[in-house]
């Protein structure tokens, strides 16, 4: 199991180099940076000390090496816009980002699997229909059409909901967080269900598919044959052989939440990481693209590792099967 | 004379199909007493399986029963509701399934399963459940149980799975066990094993025992008596030594000519023509008649009741005592 763990680690590790090299060689093959932090009629002689000043004189794998040690220690550079570093920029950022991420994730998690659940344990009544068509809906509709429609309907035509930003927040150490407060949770409400309606219908189709199938099986015809109640074999039996592969895609979802977020951050200008990355690309902000670029692959890298090792947990076939490699 | 164990009369499924409703079963009747064991062989498709589902109340829809009465020592169950019929699976019915690779959920420890089982249907604490769990672990003959029940159902080998399998079923002391094809997905070597487990298990518990099989082998090593069915009816059901060695039914005796010896006289397997017909397209009368050598005009339009004849009973106008003059010309 410690062996597994650590080899995958390792295949991790390499991932990162890889992403490394790619966000490095977007500082080679984006222009020069000198001439977007200098105006136009700056002389040559003030562009060399730039130059110099950010290191971009030396050799090539220096400049590699120097950007890879101070990566690994999340030193990303200074953002070109803002003047400040940008480790500090994604800090600052990260929390609202990942409260919206966690947020939408279990709305999508919570709703997706009872609706899931109930649909196919009750297939012909008139509610799983309405998820069913729901589901249509939130897998079909683009995203940022779902956040301008709620905008219309809870913001400008009822007032219920505020239609851009966090509310207040509230700063635990170097977190800030929008869930103590009352407007920070009405914020949080939109975005939210914006972003998590796709995974959401996702889940839900998967676990109605999955669970059909494990009802099919013969383990549940035998633990009918038991004499279980229905309630013991459906939540007991059923539930957790179909949660194994919807472990996997939520882990997976939960990645793309946080990548997909650019999108609803933009529409309800939420102050998170990815409203910061669509601002650096419209501003040419090398450093703090290739930050976010590293920043969501160590995210999907560790969500990974984590649904690896939560596999294992779940299924003992497998924990054999890895303390035995072929 | 006594009640018996299982007591089956008329039984008829049906299933629901969006052009028709497919018959099953039509009309199968038979018993079984304390600790006997019963045989139901017959090809594929003859209703073996859904006999024994029926038995169990595990006929899903689009299924459903459709006429006669299932009876468990004298209680009619087979109108009882889905809750108490509940009750009545794992605690008064056990049921052994054919393939014991795929009938243990293999998230679950097969002491959880077993300990579970117990549970809901004895008022035993976790502890005594367990203690339970061991015991039967042992009786089944798994090597050391009280360190096997915390395996998962995949360390098991196929042989050991299935002898799970029959203590989950066995575990709470049922009256009647129903095994169907037991032994069909192990090894020969494994399958003589699991018969003499089940056949020790229904004498020393006085449990009787149905056994869906289509091996004659298996029947004969088994059983008491044997049914032998055909596109859902018995053919023929009597003691299991006077069916295999003097069968009446037309189809019992292909059935028995298609047996392999040993003593490997050079003789060809009789087969018998054709296939069993589809239940959608069932013949009038004696349903095996297209296929029956011996089929004269009133095998086209009348279905043959079952008759007494010994020590059997034989659904065939062969045997009618009150015979129609054809009948005789027929079948000289």
């Amino acid at each position: 199991m410690l062996a597994f763990t650590l080899r995958r680690a390792i295949q991790a590790i390499g991932v990162m180099i890889a992403v490394g090299v790619i966000a490095f060689s977007m500082f080679r093959f984006a222009g020069d940076p000198v001439n977007q932090i200098v105006s136009l009629d700056t002389p040559a002689a003030e562009r060399e000390a730039v130059r110099k000043s950010l290191g971009l004189d030396d050799p090539v794998p220096v400049q590699f090496a120097r950007y890879f040690a101070n990566a690994a220690q999340f030193k990303f550079g200074v953002s070109y816009q803002f003047r400040q570093p940008v480790s500090t920029l994604l800090m600052e950022r990260m929390p609202a980002t990942l409260e919206l991420a966690a947020c939408a994730t279990v709305f999508a998690m919570v709703l997706g699997i009872l609706m899931g659940v109930y649909s196919a344990l009750r297939r012909d009544t008139f509610l799983t229909k309405i998820f069913q068509a729901v589901s249509l809906i939130g897998i079909s509709l683009p995203t940022f059409l779902i956040g301008i429609l709620m905008i219309y309907l809870f913001s400008v035509t009822l007032g219920w909901l505020p239609s851009f930003g966090r509310g207040d927040v509230v700063r635990i150490g170097w977190w800030t967080t929008g869930l103590l407060t009352l407007s920070g949770l009405k914020a949080l409400i939109m975005p939210s269900i914006t972003l998590g309606l796709f995974q959401m219908t996702l889940i839900m189709r998967l676990v109605r598919a999955e669970m059909l199938e494990v009802l099919r099986t013969d383990y549940i015809r035998f633990a009918r044959a038991r004499g279980l109640t229905t309630r013991a074999v459906h939540f007991g039996h059923a539930l957790k052989n179909t949660l194994v592969p919807v472990i996997t895609v939520a882990g997976l979802q939960f990645g793309s939440v946080i990548a997909f977020a650019i999108i609803t951050e933009t529409v309800f200008q939420w102050p998170g990481m990815g409203l910061l990355f669509v601002q650096a690309v419209q501003n040419v902000d090398i450093p703090i693209m290739a930050a976010y670029l590293l920043m969501v692959s160590l995210i999907f890298v560790t969500i990974n590792l984590v649904v690896d090792i939560l596999y294992t947990i779940v299924d003992p076939r497998l924990r054999s099967t890895i303390s035995r490699p072929a | 004379m006594t009640i018996p164990v299982l007591s089956v009369r008329n039984l008829e499924v049906e299933f629901l199909t969006r052009r028709s409703t497919l018959r099953a079963i039509n009309g199968v009747s038979f018993d079984i007493a304390k600790g006997e064991v019963l045989g139901v062989v017959g090809e594929s498709g003859a209703g073996k399986s859904v006999t024994g589902l029926a038995v169990i109340g595990l006929i899903d829809p689009p299924g459903r029963i459709a006429g006669g009465e299932i009876y468990l020592s004298g209680m009619r169950i087979d109108h009882l509701p889905p809750e108490e019929i509940r009750r009545i699976r794992g605690k008064r019915i056990g049921m052994i399934f054919q393939d014991p690779l795929t009938s243990l959920n293999p998230l679950y420890r097969i002491g959880d399963q077993i300990v579970e089982t117990i549970r809901t249907h004895m008022n035993l604490s976790e502890t005594a459940a367990r203690k339970r769990a061991i015991d039967l672990l042992a009786e089944v003959g798994i090597p050391a149980p009280e360190k096997r029940i915390d395996a998962y159902p995949h360390e098991f080998s196929g042989g050991m799975r299935q002898r799970v399998v029959i203590a989950l079923a066995i575990c709470a002391e049922p009256e009647l066990i129903i095994a169907d094809e037991p032994t069909t997905a192990l090894d020969v070597s494994v399958q003589a094993q699991i018969i003499s487990l089940i056949k020790r298990l229904g004498r020393d518990h006085g449990t009787a025992v149905m056994l869906v099989t289509h091996d004659m082998g298996v029947i004969a090593e088994t059983s008491d008596r044997v049914a032998v069915m055909y596109s859902g009816r018995i053919a023929e059901i009597g003691p299991v030594q006077d069916v295999v060695q003097n069968p009446l039914h037309p189809y019992a005796k292909g059935l028995m000519g298609a047996i392999p010896t040993l003593a490997g006289e050079d003789k060809r397997l009789v087969q018998i023509p054709g296939s069993m017909p589809r239940l959608s397209a069932i013949p009038p009368g004696c349903s095996f008649n297209p296929r029956c050598a011996f089929a004269f005009d009133r095998c086209r339009v009348d279905r043959p009741e079952p008759i007494k004849h010994g020590s059997h009973a034989v659904a065939c106008h062969l045997f009618d005592t009150a015979p129609n003059e054809n009948a005789k010309e027929t079948a000289a």
